[in-house]
């Protein structure tokens, strides 16, 4: 009687330790498995995300939008810009050769130049070529080679339908591989942004 | 004491302005593998920080930077993508 009480014992004893084992090796498994599904995240962390609203379309004011984009997408990062109002110039292959930039209500000129001189026909082509002389002497890219940049390093670049409308802007008058979308185009991406920046 | 670099490839980016160094530099890593090292030669000032900027952005290793005559040289390793 006690001999078999004994065996039992022994049985379940022997079940429990069994499935102990089985227990712990599951677990150490399971462990293994979260730690490295914990330290995954951290290895490949998601790109960043970079939104800019490019509004404006003097020379000088082309520049911002296009070294930040590009150099954001260089650094690895998700770039939409989203091009409204006079901005669509930028993109345009018959104008964004030729912006400009007005020395008339401009006292930051590096040559300020009186506005009632400013106003002067030919004051404004004079002003530009003294700033495109600038750039190029220090290599900086002109304006069509940095947005051939952007579209290299997949810099998304949006016209704004609206104001394409109402200016009578034809998706044509565009360098290639621009998309048309509307503000909630922008927003939703911009929702998501780690820089938004409005230039 | 300047350490040597076994490196793959050279980049001369010298004459480049902002952001010129760091799109050429964005390019030339497509074309090395993880573990290989590229030198960069570079005239831009400001490339000091942005190389940094960039390195510390990307996960990549900045071995060691150099100025000399108005060059800068930068040895970067590729690390796994």
């Amino acid at each position: 009687m006690s001999d078999t009480l004994n065996q039992e014992e022994t049985l379940e004893q022997q079940i429990e330790r069994i499935v102990n084992q089985q227990v712990a090796k599951a677990l150490d498994s399971q462990i293994i498995e979260l730690k490295k599904q914990l330290q995954a995240p951290q290895k490949k962390k998601q790109a960043r995300k970079v939104a800019i609203i490019a509004s404006k379309g003097t020379l000088d004011m082309a520049y911002p939008p296009l070294i930040l984009a590009t150099a954001a997408a260089a650094m690895g990062a998700e770039v939409q810009i989203f091009f409204t109002f006079y901005g669509l110039n930028i993109l345009r292959k018959d104008k964004n050769a030729s912006l400009q930039v007005a020395p008339i209500g401009n006292p930051a000129m590096p040559v300020p130049i009186p506005n009632i001189i400013g106003m002067l026909p030919g004051m404004t082509p004079a002003a530009t070529k003294m700033m495109q002389g600038m750039f190029s002497k220090h290599n900086v890219q002109t304006i069509p080679q940095l947005l051939q940049d952007a579209v290299e390093l997949d810099v998304k670049l949006i016209g704004c339908q609206m104001t394409m409308d109402v200016m009578n802007i034809k998706k044509e008058l565009f360098v290639d591989g621009v998309e048309i979308g509307g503000a909630a185009t922008f927003l939703k991406f911009a929702f998501d942004a780690d820089v938004s920046l409005f230039i | 004491m300047s350490q040597e670099f076994k490196v793959a490839q050279v980049l001369d980016a010298r004459g480049k302005s902002c952001p010129g160094p760091i799109i050429a530099l964005k390019k030339a890593f497509k074309n090395i593998e993880a573990g290989e090292v590229l030198e960069v030669q570079a005239t831009d000032p400001g490339s000091v920080e942005d190389f940094k900027a960039w390195t510390e952005e990307t996960g990549n290793l900045l071995l060691d930077s150099r100025s000399s005559g108005g060059v800068y040289t930068y040895y970067i390793q590729k690390s796994e993508d």
